[in-house]
């Protein structure tokens, strides 16, 4: 059979449907003549010359684009908020402060496309009537910034930023912001905080940021992904977008499928795709011949989604459904290696480490939870723990101050639903399934051993006895489950169990 | 730039410009990339065609295609259409692919995407 040569003619490449990745591989990202030559600018031009303030957010409404930061708020009706504002000065603000563990969609548009963020930011501020935007981008992104800033110097010297841009009067620039790499900073408001100089902590809504924002002025802030959506929509048209994808949520997402999945990468599909197919189909599924166990979306903020849910179609609502979300696109596949007690307090750990301290239930409860999935974890857990876990999770939902705390709990309330017996395992049994957790393992010599004592030598608390050429054994009880005998081992007679 | 008109003329000289035999080779240099050596794969690619002296030749960088865990890689874009994508390069394959490819106009199946995925 002929071989496949060119990426395009891979089957998991045409199951997708490049838009907000489109130029992403194929222009040099520091040459704003690539950029022209795709089409570049050409949605800023029809949006100043053709259509007005009004027609752009007419069209960015019928699009029906939503934010693509995880949230899903109509970004059309956030626009209209931002032009009716009453107020001066007003500023767009591109929020690249991608932050969830696993996932770099945003850094790829950002590295390989970044005339298109400045693009649709302008024609943000050319709808909303504000003169100056920022991207607040991590500074761990450092590819990212140089290329912003080389587009941002470009944009200047073709006129599609600065004054009077398309003859029109309108003026707008665009300067950098660089985060430290807080977490919460990707809130909008603990984020605008940062910008203006002060500790990036969220602040109470109402006032929302579309009208009291950065200085206190109206400010509109959108993700990356979802700028990169707009030069398209405005060009093509918003019927020929929300003609792809799924009946409430228009349009594609961005994933970055990482974890137990062959095809690790960034894939991008029509919103409404079976989960299955991007894990199976795209992502060419589980390594090794694993069995698949289950999925995380959203990072901290999302949850676990078990087989039962893989035909699921992957929308903001039927996500949110089943208890995980969109997120802003990490996709983390887990197999049967993995223990979900284990999974969940992974992503706790994240979400104690960076919750800012600012609210109570967030600052305390998810410490709280987090001890006692330790616990659990060390087989001192009672069943009572479960229902507590469970209360608390809900309880720090209802009330914490900003979207951080509102979903921490989500990976541990979606893993007790969908996996409660592996929980129970932990409890009742004091074993852990997957064989993840350090302090339920009993490491054990089969009659595989050959008694030549490698694994005696290496034990660092002598727990291990036998004669020479006979069944050697560890001592449960003085084991510290380091693991250093199986190593050692020449003839694999070492179990974990 | 004031006019829909200038963009589209600007556009059309851009394209105007290229050469109808030019030969691109566009390497992934997003983080993904460049973390897997795609520097020198691209240096490499640079130095070969010049001492070739292939000047219908130009090499680029682009961003991520999405497909990470074949990097290093890169594509080749020729006139009439044809594109080939070569992946997990090396330094030393991608001259193998400038003397193959380029220069004898063989493709080289083993390094293409289709022969990893």
């Amino acid at each position: 059979m002929e071989n496949k040569h060119s990426i395009l003619e891979m089957d998991y490449i045409e199951r997708q449907e490049r838009i907000a990745l489109k130029n992403c591989g194929l222009i040099d990202p520091e040459r704003i003549e690539e950029y022209i030559r795709y089409e570049g600018y050409q949605a800023l031009a029809k949006a100043i010359l053709k259509l007005g303030p009004e027609g752009v957010i007419e069209e960015i409404e019928a699009s029906g684009l939503r934010g693509r930061g995880g949230a899903g708020f109509p970004t059309g009706r956030k626009w209209r908020s931002g032009y009716l504002a009453k107020g001066g000065e007003k500023f767009i603000i591109c929020n690249a402060d991608e932050g969830d563990p696993g996932a770099f969609m945003d850094r790829s548009i950002l590295e390989g496309d970044p005339h298109s963020v400045i693009e649709a930011m302008t024609i943000a501020g050319y709808a909303i009537g504000a003169s100056k935007g920022f991207i607040y981008v991590r500074a761990e992104y450092p590819i990212a910034v140089k290329r912003l800033q080389i587009a941002i110097d470009q944009a200047h010297g073709m006129g599609f930023l600065g004054r009077d841009i398309f003859g029109s009067g309108f003026e707008f620039d665009i300067e950098l912001r660089l985060g430290a790499g807080a977490f919460v900073c990707g809130e909008a408001k603990a984020l605008i905080a940062s910008i203006e100089g002060k500790r990036g902590m969220p602040t109470p809504k109402p006032p929302r940021t579309n009208d009291k924002g950065l200085w206190g002025k109206p400010t509109i802030l959108n993700n990356v992904e979802t700028f990169a959506n707009v030069p398209p929509i405005i060009r093509k048209g918003s019927g020929w977008y929300a003609g792809i994808g799924s009946e409430k949520s228009k349009g594609t997402k961005v994933f970055a499928l990482g974890g137990k999945i062959n095809r690790t990468g960034l894939v991008e599909i029509p919103i409404g795709t079976p989960l299955r197919e991007v894990i199976y189909d795209i992502g060419g599924g589980i390594p090794d011949n694993k069995k698949f166990k289950a999925v995380q979306t959203g990072g901290p903020s999302g949850g676990c989604i078990p087989k039962e849910h893989l035909d699921v179609k992957i929308d903001y609502e039927s996500l949110q459904e089943i208890g995980s979300m969109m997120g802003s696109g990490g996709m983390i596949v887990m197999d049967e290696d993995n223990c979900m007690v284990d999974i969940a307090r992974f992503f706790l750990e994240f979400s104690v480490e960076e919750s800012c301290g600012k609210c109570t239930p967030c600052r305390e409860g998810t410490k709280k939870m987090l001890s006692i999935l330790d616990k659990i974890a060390s087989g001192e857990g009672v069943m009572e723990d479960l229902d507590y876990l469970q209360s608390l999770g809900n309880v720090i939902k209802e009330t914490s101050l900003c979207g951080l705390g509102k979903t921490a709990p989500n990976p541990v309330l979606s893993t007790l639903k969908y996996f409660r017996d592996e929980y129970e395992a932990h409890v009742k049994d004091k074993t852990c399934p997957a064989g993840v957790c350090q302090a339920l393992l009993e490491y054990y010599i089969t009659e595989k051993c050959i008694g030549c004592g490698a694994c005696k030598r290496v034990c660092p608390v002598n727990c291990i006895s036998g004669e020479k050429k006979q069944l050697h054994t560890i001592d449960p009880v003085a084991c510290i489950r380091c693991g250093a005998c199986q190593e050692a081992c020449p003839v694999d007679a070492i179990i974990k169990r | 730039m004031k006019t829909f008109e200038e963009l589209i003329a600007l556009k059309e000289e851009i394209i105007a410009g290229e050469a109808p035999d030019e030969i691109k080779i566009m390497v992934g240099m997003a983080t993904c990339g460049i973390s897997a050596g795609a520097k020198p794969v691209m240096q490499a690619l640079k130095d070969c065609v010049e001492e070739k002296g292939l000047s219908k030749v130009k090499v680029k960088q682009t961003g991520c295609i999405g497909v990470c865990r074949l990097e290093p890689m890169f594509e080749i874009f020729e006139p009439g259409g044809r594109r080939t994508t070569y992946v997990d390069m090396t330094p030393e394959k991608a001259v193998e692919v400038v003397e193959e490819h380029l220069i004898k106009h063989h493709i080289i199946e083993r390094y293409t995407i289709g022969a990893y995925d």
